[in-house]
């Protein structure tokens, strides 16, 4: 909105240091849900300033204009006034009406309802992790959540557990997740981008962990991605070492909890099928480094507080196979 | 010490309450400390996650039931007697009763800091961690199963029987105790206030004692009230307790405005400006706050109809608030304004609310909430209308009062230190919440990326709340040095008109040596009418009668964590022992005789 354009400035010059770049930020809409959120709040902003000018202006030229001074006759012991009652209860009503109206239409625009032939995505929230399921592509990501640009986007969503909030701000407001209910959301993104995203309620102990990328591609970019995410990974080659480290992953606890198509079907954990394609790991929290998935997977709790995988008592060998096989997972 | 811990007189009872919710001030103050040292620096792991959710449940729950409201209750008990010309509340005994409810509630609730070792727990603390708000099913057994959350809930209940009784004590004082004359449109508007918030608490309260004895039933005995796979729903709590909580927002500013009506009259020397404007549209606050609740939960997908009522309904409250900032600054209006710390208090608490209640406006507005709700944002909101305005209203009374309740006026210039530290403070620490909000930092997380941009804005709030802990620390030096060598305040230090001025400070035991008769709104000035009230004799001219001390409302309270402690260890015979205990205790109260 170029009428915030000084707000990013103040907001920029607050930023220096740290880059001035604000990927979850909600003042830089990058979709319908959210611009029309974004004009309604700019022009709420601007009916709060002009108040906030004439009230606290009334109150400071107040208290300095009636300080007491020596010689000043005493105060008329005024009791109050009732044209000035009826005009200061009208004035905020007539100034609310001017804010409701707006309101209301933005409420039903954004009610959730996508137009038909939207990208039905069904999000399923987790302590403390994300997962989206495509049902008309067949196919079911992590964390992070891809969509083509200018397509209408229809999120039905709902929890295996506690309350979570699906919240990213670029491509909109945010909405709860609860066991045995469906809330919707819908939007279409107008740019292409990575945005950022996170869980807005509190959820226990690594609440603040929960986070998640959403990458908004053109729609060939998209589909690529589609085409990729069907296909099952091709095994390893024989005597690398990402085929031992499927060795160690199928013997292990691993398989009990997550699913890598072809290889084991446990549905507690994330679904690991393409983990080598995606840019981060444990709830878009660290860049999918081998490093890190390395230090994830030997103890996951001291990273992310309450995270549900216990330490895996692995041999240093193994633990490097498994890394590399399941960065082979593209 | 047998006096005090006997005692029935509402001023005793006022300054235990007030040391104790001050000490619990003190406490929560130190948790949000704890809190903004995390939040410094990005990936601050200074505290566990574990533990900062305690420390971000424990200051909410703590400002809300252990500080503000008690703080609200410790002027209540004090001066509404004194204000309205009486010599005690209605039920003395059940006024001791109430305080020490409320002073083992907090104990019990604070005990789980301590508490882990007697559970098998690896840690010290296993305060409670589900937030002020408890949400099921984040809060069933299931998902929390420590104690910590049979700590919150249990002594929530507790803290609740203590609000009751004096919610109904005050109701029946202010009705039926008033000095002939004082009809109630004479009231003063920090009587008045303090009625409608009473009818606020009895009303309230009892909702979310309902919403935690199912949340108990659920944990103790296997229901489902709040778990969808027997049946149950998780947002039947959130309804539950914001219908509980909005009214309580209410209960806790309440007080604060109805102080500010009496400070910004007394230091302009004016009567307050639209005085039967200011009363109603409190009692319109009152009644309206009981049709806002779900704007807490716009996030929750209750559907554009209600999500549109709630709306319409939240904003409308906005009228009668805006009416009494208006009408205050009218009190100003051609006054003699003199600066006083308990005036500097009051105008802030003007200027602070008007931010609080504007930001309050953007999230009426169900689509903007829906980027604003659970960040920062909405912290900031909360923070100028509950330390904006609650905390400064508070403060302007303490400074205005403490004359009356402790017979020595605060230093002036400590006070004005304490101002405007204070003030400065908060808004280094409250308002680039807004900000960081907006860039998108959601509350209730113990940490947070460098990427998001958020670092500065964070590191000035925590100078900002540190600058506020330095203020503390210069009115606690400002509390000590007056014991010592504070001036001695007179009957009336600050020309002030309602009845509390008309007697010595402190007061004698019974107050008034004869109840006078009120003829004015302002019965110590003189008014078109009336002149001020005649000074009143300096002894009375006939014994007068004050009740006793009595050990039972003592004894009584004292059931109540017994039947906690029980609950908690699953001891069922310690349960019925508290219930014993309460039984004997109302039975002997009952019985007790009139002269002690």
């Amino acid at each position: 909105m170029p009428r915030l354009k000084w707000l990013w400035l103040l907001l920029t010059a607050l930023s220096l240091g740290c880059g001035g770049f604000f990927p979850q930020s909600t003042l830089a809409p990058k979709s319908d849900f959210s611009a029309a959120i974004d004009a309604l709040f700019t022009d709420i902003f601007w009916w709060a300033v002009v108040v906030f000018v004439i009230v606290e202006g009334l109150l400071l030229f107040a208290i300095v204009r009636y300080r007491a001074r020596p010689g000043r006759p005493a105060p008329k012991p005024v009791h109050g006034h009732t044209a000035l009652e009826i005009g200061w209860t009208l004035a905020p009503a007539l100034i609310l009406v001017f804010i409701a109206v707006p309101t209301m239409r933005t409420i039903f625009a954004t009610a959730g309802h996508a137009p038909e032939g939207a990208l039905r995505v069904e999000v399923i929230g987790h302590q403390w992790w994300w997962e989206y399921r495509y049902p008309a592509l067949g196919i079911t990501a992590v964390n992070e959540l891809h969509l083509p640009v200018g397509i209408p986007v229809q999120l039905v969503m709902t929890s295996a557990d506690v309350i979570h909030s699906f919240w990213v701000p670029a491509l909109g407001g945010k909405r709860d997740l609860t066991q045995g209910r469906t809330t919707r959301i819908a939007f279409r993104a107008d740019s292409a981008g990575e945005y950022w995203g996170q869980c807005a309620e509190f959820c226990g102990a690594s609440h603040a962990n929960m986070r998640l990328r959403v990458f908004v591609e053109p729609v060939t970019a998209f589909d690529a991605w589609v085409a990729r995410q069907r296909a099952v990974p091709a095994a390893p080659a024989r005597g690398s070492l990402a085929e031992r480290g499927r060795q160690v992953y199928a013997r292990s606890a691993c398989i009990g909890c997550h699913t890598i198509a072809g290889v084991s079907r446990g549905t507690i954990g994330p679904d690991l099928t393409h983990l080598g394609s995606r840019a981060t790991i444990a709830g878009a929290l660290f860049p999918n480094t081998a490093e890190y998935l390395r230090r994830w997977i030997a103890d996951a709790p001291s990273l992310k507080p309450g995270a549900l995988m216990p330490p895996q008592g692995m041999s240093d060998d193994d633990l490097t196979a498994l890394v590399a096989y399941l960065q082979s997972l593209r | 010490m047998k006096s005090w811990l006997t005692t029935t007189d509402h001023k005793r009872i006022g300054l235990l309450y007030f040391w104790t919710a001050f000490g619990f001030f003190l406490v929560g103050g130190l948790e949000a400390l704890v809190i903004r040292a995390q939040l410094a620096k990005p990936d601050g792991i200074g505290v566990s996650a574990e533990l900062y959710n305690q420390m971000f449940t424990m200051h909410g729950t703590t400002m809300v039931f252990l500080a503000l409201m008690p703080l609200s209750a410790a002027f209540f008990n004090y001066i509404i007697p004194l204000q309205i010309g009486a010599r005690d509340v209605a039920f003395p005994r059940l006024n001791a009763f109430s305080y020490w409810v409320f002073l083992l509630g907090g104990l019990f609730m604070n005990a789980s800091f301590l508490a882990g070792p007697l559970f098998g727990a690896d840690r010290l603390s296993v305060a409670p961690d589900g937030g002020w708000f408890g949400y099921a099913n984040l809060t069933e057994r299931q998902f929390s199963p420590g104690p910590n959350i049979d700590f919150w809930l249990l002594s929530l209940q507790i803290l609740g029987i203590a609000s009751l009784a004096a919610g109904f004590n005050f109701i029946v004082t202010i009705l039926n105790m008033r000095a002939p004359g004082m009809k109630m449109l004479r009231l003063p508007p920090f009587s008045w206030m303090t009625l409608v918030t009473q009818f606020l608490v009895i009303t309230a309260f009892p909702v979310i004692t309902v919403a935690l004895v199912l949340l108990m039933f659920d944990r103790f005995f296997g229901t489902h009230f709040f778990i969808p796979a027997g049946g149950g729903d998780p947002i039947l709590w959130q309804h539950l307790f914001w219908l509980f909580g909005h009214p309580e927002v209410y209960i806790l500013i309440l007080p604060a405005m109805g102080i500010v009506s009496e400070v910004l009259p007394t230091f302009s020397r004016k009567p307050l400006f639209g005085y039967t404007v200011v009363v109603y549209s409190g009692v319109l606050i009152g009644f309206m706050g009981w049709g806002v609740w779900s704007h807490h939960m716009f996030s929750v997908g209750l559907g554009p109809i209600a999500d549109s009522v709630f709306s319409a309904t939240t904003m409308l409250i906005a009228v009668p608030t805006g009416v009494k900032i208006f009408n205050w600054i009218a009190t100003l209006w051609g006054g003699q304004i003199r600066f006083t710390t308990a005036m500097l208090f009051a105008v802030g608490f003007i200027a602070m609310f008007i931010i609080g209640g504007l930001s309050g406006v953007s999230h009426a507005a169900p689509p903007a909430d829906l980027q604003q709700t659970d960040t920062y944002y909405v912290v900031a909101h909360i923070h100028y209308v509950l330390f904006g305005g609650t905390m400064l209203g508070l403060f302007a009374g303490m400074y205005y009062w403490w004359p009356k309740m402790t017979g020595r006026q605060l230093s002036e210039t400590l006070g004005k230190w304490h101002f405007w530290l204070t003030l400065i403070g908060m808004n280094l620490a409250f308002f680039p919440m807004h900000l960081s909000g907006l860039l998108g930092m959601p509350r209730r997380i113990y940490t947070y990326g460098a990427e998001l941009g958020v670092t500065q804005l964070n590191v000035i709030s925590t100078a900002g709340a540190f600058l506020i802990g330095l203020a503390m620390l210069v009115f606690l030096w400002n509390i000590v040095r007056t014991r010592r060598v504070g001036t001695p305040a007179g009957n009336d230090p600050w020309g002030g008109a309602t009845l509390e001025w008309a007697i010595p400070s402190p007061p004698p035991v019974y107050n008034f040596t004869v109840i006078p008769h009120v003829e004015s709104r302002v019965p110590l000035w003189p008014t078109e009418r009336h002149g001020p009230t005649a000074p009143l004799p300096p002894t009375p001219p006939a014994p007068i009668h004050v009740p006793g001390g009595s050990w039972w409302p003592l004894f009584t309270a004292f059931g109540l964590p017994l039947m906690a402690i029980g609950a908690l260890s699953h001891q069922v015979w310690l349960v019925l022992v508290g219930v014993a205990v309460v039984i004997v205790g109302i039975y002997r109260w009952a019985y007790e005789p009139f002269e002690v």
